[in-house]
């Protein structure tokens, strides 16, 4: 019998070796990523050769992609980063693509098909200037040249290596170079600008060599706006200051003449301030005013001639050359539910080579950019195919009336992320459909036999693979009993809102909020932040959950706010409020009211609160807990932390029972000649911690100092708070605060001498765990704080536990004299941080981990037992056996606890952790440009099977097991039988 | 001569013994600096507002070594409000300004002197208590040209300062002569919920503490032989380091399955002689020691 149990024990381990990591065939089961560019600022075709036509695209966060033109996929990209901004790129020698980036100042090659870099070379110039690029074929001695503008000088680089060939400056102090032409087929360059705005200014340049061949200017009375439209090879159109005033200038062979047309001549209605929209249509230019756009050509010498005035929201892509001479331009107008997209021959306005109208979701708001391409269709005649870039920042490509494909690019920024739960599985649709025959399912079960015996070929294995990553179960839309299914709701920059379902990534719906978009109330809208408005437990069934966004009109800080909610399950917005006051900080309030409804407190900028739904129970209920509210705030540029309490009602002549003043409680002054605050890290609300005491190894217990109000707040000398490596370790140092935000009380306050920012921070639990350099030793460190309460050490008595003589279970009161002590430690740490977060699950009770957003873009898992302050160099055996690990000085990066395995998050901002209903596991969400979700359990999912768990393997083992007992015990049955008679 | 030798060698010595515990003082003036400055209870039985305390008649050494630094007394005060009421003086604090020869300045011997509350005060403060409102103090964020850029505000619920007499507690976070925040509050714990209670005595026995910066604690550096490259992986190689069982068990319980069923081969083999016998009578002194493993397979 015991070597039967031996045999049963050994099978049963050996089925549940512990998963160190992820397999390479666990890929994409639990995780997704999703890959973005952003809003698109320029774009480039490339279709003239064979093979696959592409489009390369700069954006305004700063990236180069090139853009599969058949699917929309990305063939390759690359991240500028936050301080090269991209001024202008085109397409050289048909094979390289060149970009001019960092205010003109960086011109780099990539290579078209694979996207490396082939040469860059640095610009430099005697002052900063608005950035020009120049790629015609123009070709000096065998070599193609690119002619590029630059801080305030003229440069000729070679197409082939980036070498600068010939340069000239630009020095005039008050020239503002606007065009640099080069009229085809000439061996000159024209550069044309305005000095002292007021001055025309036209340079004649050999394009051989770089010398200066003509200097012409003229004065004019009025002052230039700036831009100017080229309209031909030799005549510009530019706005006067007053936009009322139309300039034509020529400069037909070196000599320069203009011609001024009021705006009012040419409309019959007073326009307001003009425009100039468009920069490169041959004999047309366009002027926007408030109401409308008009489309103006230049016939002759200087006369205007008005060609059409649109009221629609009308876009214009730049000139296409389509063939000899013959030019082309697109024009996208709205109309209703469709756009019209009409491509029209630059000569001629009244013909259209293409009028198509193309059904357009509403949910994507007015057209921005158009950019057009054109192609031969199988009748030998034109076609062309379009490329627009949406209110919302998608990117979509439109070819015979129909939309080829889309990118959902506006999820490259998002703003803040809330989670949803799934609608909640009715009763009778469960079981039938999800299985959806027993045959299917024991060919499933059978085939994953196969493969953990290692019998399957390697068809099987695909076939496995694929039933694993395709599993129906984890893309439904229903709540599932491990809580992995939910919906991610994500609020973009350009006010659109997203729901992505977490088991494969898909858009479930997509809304672009009309209360935050821009309008005659509300000009300049700008999204705040989410909040989760209502999570109905109670009515689960019949009642949506809703999510609140919050923005404001302007970008000042005491511009009035919007609030808007959405149906989390369709998107919808049901409701929307235009405030009557700012929004400076918004408080979810630990109360509900009868519908579950989460009240709120808005907090404006004259440190009023507004309370939220304003309902009479919402202010019954929140009227019990009035003297209870507590908030703080944090001013970083005077150094200045206040914390609040309520009052009384408004004080104001309009009576609102919602609003509130407030009494200032208590302030923290930083002197400004010696800190400057650069980081602040509260805990989650909703971050449960499942013990309190912490029994380290002598069995003696700690009591965690764990309180919501805890602020950590991290400043550096204002003198290092630049660029690392800026000062000396002597005039840098960093402070770190733990700060109770009730009673204003500093807990803990130590200095760092010799270490500078970027400070990131994680505050969790009684812990806080922060990354900075430090600047004598060169390295990044992180360093680790937990903090202790002292005023229940004293209930270790076992006695006083039993008789109940303690003081654990009495209610905790801020204003309690705080005895802690804090346990700190710092060790290095290799890389430098994007963002920090730590894992969140249900019940706090698995052990946490840290997740460290590396400058390589990755999510790196660490152990927070690295973190530990208890370590040392020779932990005791009872420490050790507590799971103490001995000291090092560096904390290890383990390549398997990358847990964004091979993949990247490209511009990665923040690391979003939400607890699933399963303790072991916690969801992670990584965005920048690029999305990644994945489960992660840091301490193994102890709590339930693997997915790749084999139940039939499990099955046979016991079969095989149980008819083994019965042989063996028929065999010794017998044998005793035998011996017996013997 | 020999025992003047001797006697010089002595005071020699002594001087020497005396030189470094003179230093010692002097530094024991600095941990002086965040000691606490105690108004016990005495002071509070006196009615009138209670006299700066003169600071303890320092020795010729601490003279001798505060020459180098400059010492200066100043004085700030500390204001109170009930509830939304304005600031209205409450105290002074006095301590001496050291001016230290690298240039920085900190405050040492803080000494606290509380005016005690007048009737209005008093009456003030019985309506805060019923309310259960706040009691807030202010301190300038500069001691040296207060109130500095802003004032350092603390408050607390009155209701939490009562027991016997009026018991406050401050901690004072400063930085050079920069006040960052003053901890306000009652000494002891403040039980929620806060229960009405008026003072015996209508003094204040006040406890101030004053808290510089601590340093944080550098990270350990190691020697370069243990770094030695590898220190970086310490954790992955750990794992190598396991004992021989847990390396090898997968290998180990096979073979301690053969090696048992080997056993019970063998036990069985020599049954086979020994079962016509242990009926039958008693057992040999060898058969003693195989009748326990055979026993146990017979219970199998």
């Amino acid at each position: 019998m015991a070597i039967m149990s031996f045999i049963f024990v050994f099978f049963f381990f050996s089925s549940l070796q512990p998963i160190l990591s992820l397999y390479e065939d666990q890929v994409g089961l639990m995780d997704w990523h999703q890959q973005y560019i952003g809003k698109v600022k320029q774009a480039v075709f490339h279709t003239h050769k064979t093979g696959r036509k592409r489009v390369v695209a700069s954006t305004e966060q700063n990236i180069i992609a090139t853009l599969d033109l058949r699917r929309g996929e990305i063939f390759w990209r690359h991240v500028l980063g936050p301080n090269d901004v991209v001024d202008g790129i085109d397409i050289a020698l048909g094979k390289y693509v060149i970009t001019l980036s960092s205010g003109g100042s960086i011109l780099r090659a990539w290579n078209l098909p694979d996207g490396q870099m082939v040469w860059e070379s640095s610009l430099h110039g005697p002052k900063h200037s608005k950035p020009l690029l120049l790629t015609r074929n123009l070709i000096i001695e065998k070599d193609n040249v690119l002619i590029v503008f630059s801080n305030g000088r003229l440069n000729a680089v070679s197409c082939i290596d980036g070498e600068v060939l010939w340069k000239k400056d630009f020095e005039e102090e008050s020239l503002e170079v606007q065009q640099v032409i080069q009229p085809p087929g000439s061996g000159f360059i024209y550069v044309l600008g305005f000095a002292a705005s007021s001055q025309f200014e036209m340079y004649k340049i050999n394009a051989k060599n770089g010398e200066l061949l003509k200097h012409e200017s003229t004065a004019f009375s009025g002052r230039f706006t700036g831009e100017v439209s080229l309209v031909s090879s030799e005549t510009v159109v530019a706005l006067d200051s007053t936009g009322s005033i139309l300039l034509t200038i020529s400069f037909h062979n070196g000599k320069i003449s203009s011609q001024q047309t009021p705006v009012s001549n040419l409309l019959e209605d007073s326009p307001g301030l003009a425009v100039i929209i468009h920069p490169s249509v041959t004999g047309i230019f366009a002027i926007k005013t408030d109401a409308a756009t008009i489309f103006i050509r230049v016939i002759g010498e200087g006369k205007l001639e008005v060609v059409e005035k649109t009221n629609h929201e009308t876009v214009v892509s730049d000139a296409l050359s389509i063939s000899e001479g013959q030019q082309a331009f697109a024009l996208v107008q709205h109309a209703g539910s469709s756009i019209h997209l009409t491509v029209k021959p630059a000569h001629d306005w009244d013909s259209n080579l293409l009028k198509e109208s193309i059904k357009m979701d509403q949910q994507r708001g007015f057209v921005h950019k158009v950019f057009i391409n054109n192609y031969i269709r199988t009748d030998r005649s034109h076609g062309f195919r379009a490329l627009i870039v949406m209110e919302d920042h998608s990117l979509l490509l439109l070819q015979q009336g129909a939309i080829v494909w889309s990118r959902e690019d506006g999820l490259a920024s998002i703003i803040d992320v809330t989670t949803s739960e799934l609608p909640v599985e009715k009763a009778g649709v469960s079981v039938a459909k999800v299985e959806l025959n027993l045959f299917e399912w024991l060919k499933g079960h059978v085939l994953k036999l196969k493969g953990t015996l290692m019998l399957a070929t390697p068809e099987d294995i695909a076939a496995i693979q694929h039933m694993r990553l395709k599993s129906s179960e984890k893309s439904k839309m229903t709540r599932d009993h491990n809580g992995f299914r939910k919906l991610l709701i994500a609020l973009t920059r350009a006010g659109k809102l997203f729901g992505l379902h977490t088991g494969d990534g898909r858009i479930v719906w997509s809304h672009l909020l009309q209360s935050l978009h821009k309008s005659e109330s509300c000009r300049q809208p700008i999204v705040l932040n989410l909040y989760q408005w209502q999570v109905p437990h109670h009515h689960a069934l019949d009642e949506n959950p809703s999510v609140l966004v919050v923005g404001r009109c302007g970008p000042s800080s005491d511009a009035l706010g919007v609030l808007s909610l959405v149906d989390s399950y369709t998107g919808k917005e049901f409701s929307s409020l235009s405030l009557v006051h700012s929004v400076a900080q918004v408080i979810p309030l630990p109360y509900t009211d009868s519908t579950e409804q989460r009240l709120h407190l808005l907090i404006d900028a004259d440190k009023h609160a507004h309370l939220y739904p304003k309902t009479p129970e919402a202010i019954d209920s929140f009227q019990s807990e009035f003297s209870n509210v507590y908030w703080y705030s944090v001013d970083d540029d005077n150094g200045i932390i206040k914390g609040y309490a309520l009052k009384t009602k408004c004080s104001s002549n309009v009576a609102d029972e919602f609003c509130f003043d407030s009494r200032e409680l208590w302030s923290i002054v930083l002197p400004s000649e010696s800190e400057k605050i650069i980081t602040t890290a509260t805990r989650k609300l909703n971050e449960a911690v499942h013990t309190q005491a912490k029994l380290i190894a002598d069995q003696d217990v700690m009591y965690k100092y764990i309180s919501s109000n805890l602020l950590f707040v991290a400043t550096v000398a204002p003198k290092a708070s630049g660029e690392i490596g800026s000062v000396t370790p002597e005039e840098s140092w960093l402070v770190v605060y733990l700060i109770d935000t009730v009673t204003g009380r500093v807990l803990h306050r130590m200095t760092h001498h010799g270490s500078q920012g970027p400070v990131q921070a994680v505050l969790s639990e009684n812990w806080v765990v922060y990354h900075y350099f430090n600047l004598r030793a060169h390295r990044y460190e992180m360093s680790v704080i937990e903090i202790y309460d002292q005023s229940r050490a004293d209930n270790k008595d076992v006695w006083k536990l039993v008789v109940g003589n303690h003081n654990l279970t009495s209610p905790v009161s801020s204003y309690s004299r705080a005895e802690v002590i804090t346990k700190s430690q710092s060790y290095f740490f290799t890389h430098s941080l994007k963002a920090i977060a730590v894992t969140l699950t249900v019940k706090g009770i698995t052990s946490k981990q840290l997740l460290i957003g590396t400058i390589g873009d990755q999510v790196l898992a660490l152990d927070k037992r690295f973190l530990d302050p208890r370590r040392s160099v020779n932990p005791k055996q009872a420490e050790r056996e507590e799971g103490i690990i001995p000291l090092t000085d560096s904390l290890p990066i383990i390549p398997q606890s990358y847990i964004t395995h091979s993949l990247r998050v490209e511009g990665l901002q923040s690391i979003i952790t939400v607890a699933a209903k399963l303790e072991s596991t916690t969801l992670v969400f990584a965005h920048g440009l690029d999305l990644f979700f994945t489960h992660y359990a840091p301490s193994r999912t102890y709590d339930s099977l693997t997915e790749d768990f084999s139940y039939a393997l499990l099955l046979i083992t016991i079969v095989v097991l149980v008819a083994a007992i019965f042989v063996t015990w028929i065999l010794s049955q017998r044998k005793e039988l035998q011996d017996r008679w013997r | 001569m020999k025992w003047v030798e001797v006697i010089v060698s002595f005071i020699l010595t002594l001087s020497f013994l005396s030189f470094p515990s003179c230093g010692f003082q002097s530094d024991e003036l600095l941990v002086d600096d965040e000691e606490f400055g105690l108004e016990g209870a005495p002071q509070h039985r006196s009615p009138e507002p209670i006299p700066t305390r003169s600071p303890p008649v320092t020795s010729p050494t601490r003279k001798r070594h505060s020459d180098l630094d400059s010492d200066s007394k100043i004085q700030f005060s500390l204001d109170h409000a009930f509830g939304d009421s304005d600031f209205s003086p409450a105290g002074t604090f006095s301590a001496r300004l050291k001016t230290w020869s690298h240039g920085g300045q900190t405050l040492t011997k803080l000494r606290f002197s509380r005016n005690n509350f007048s009737d209005v005060e008093k009456e003030k403060f019985k309506n805060l208590l019923e309310s259960d409102d706040f009691y807030r103090i202010r301190l300038p964020s500069n001691v040296l040209s207060p109130p500095g850029r802003d004032f350092i505000i603390s408050s607390v619920k009155a209701r939490c300062l009562p027991r016997e007499s009026l018991d406050e507690h401050f901690v004072i976070h400063m930085e050079g002569v920069n006040v960052l925040a003053v901890n306000y509050g009652s000494p002891g714990s403040c039980p929620y919920p806060r229960n009405l209670k008026l003072p015996a005595k209508w003094s204040f026995s006040s406890h101030t503490v004053l808290k510089n910066s601590e340093q944080a604690p550098r990270a350990p550096v190691f020697t370069e032989e243990i770094l030695g490259g590898e220190n970086a992986e310490g954790e992955v190689v750990q794992p190598a380091e396991r004992s021989f069982w847990a390396k090898y068990w997968m290998y180990l319980i096979p073979l301690g399955l053969i090696v048992m069923n080997a056993v019970t081969q063998a036990m069985n083999m020599p049954e086979e002689q020994a079962t016509g016998q242990v009926p039958a009578q008693g057992q040999p002194s060898a058969g003693a020691v195989q009748r326990g493993p055979s026993s146990a397979v017979r219970r199998r």
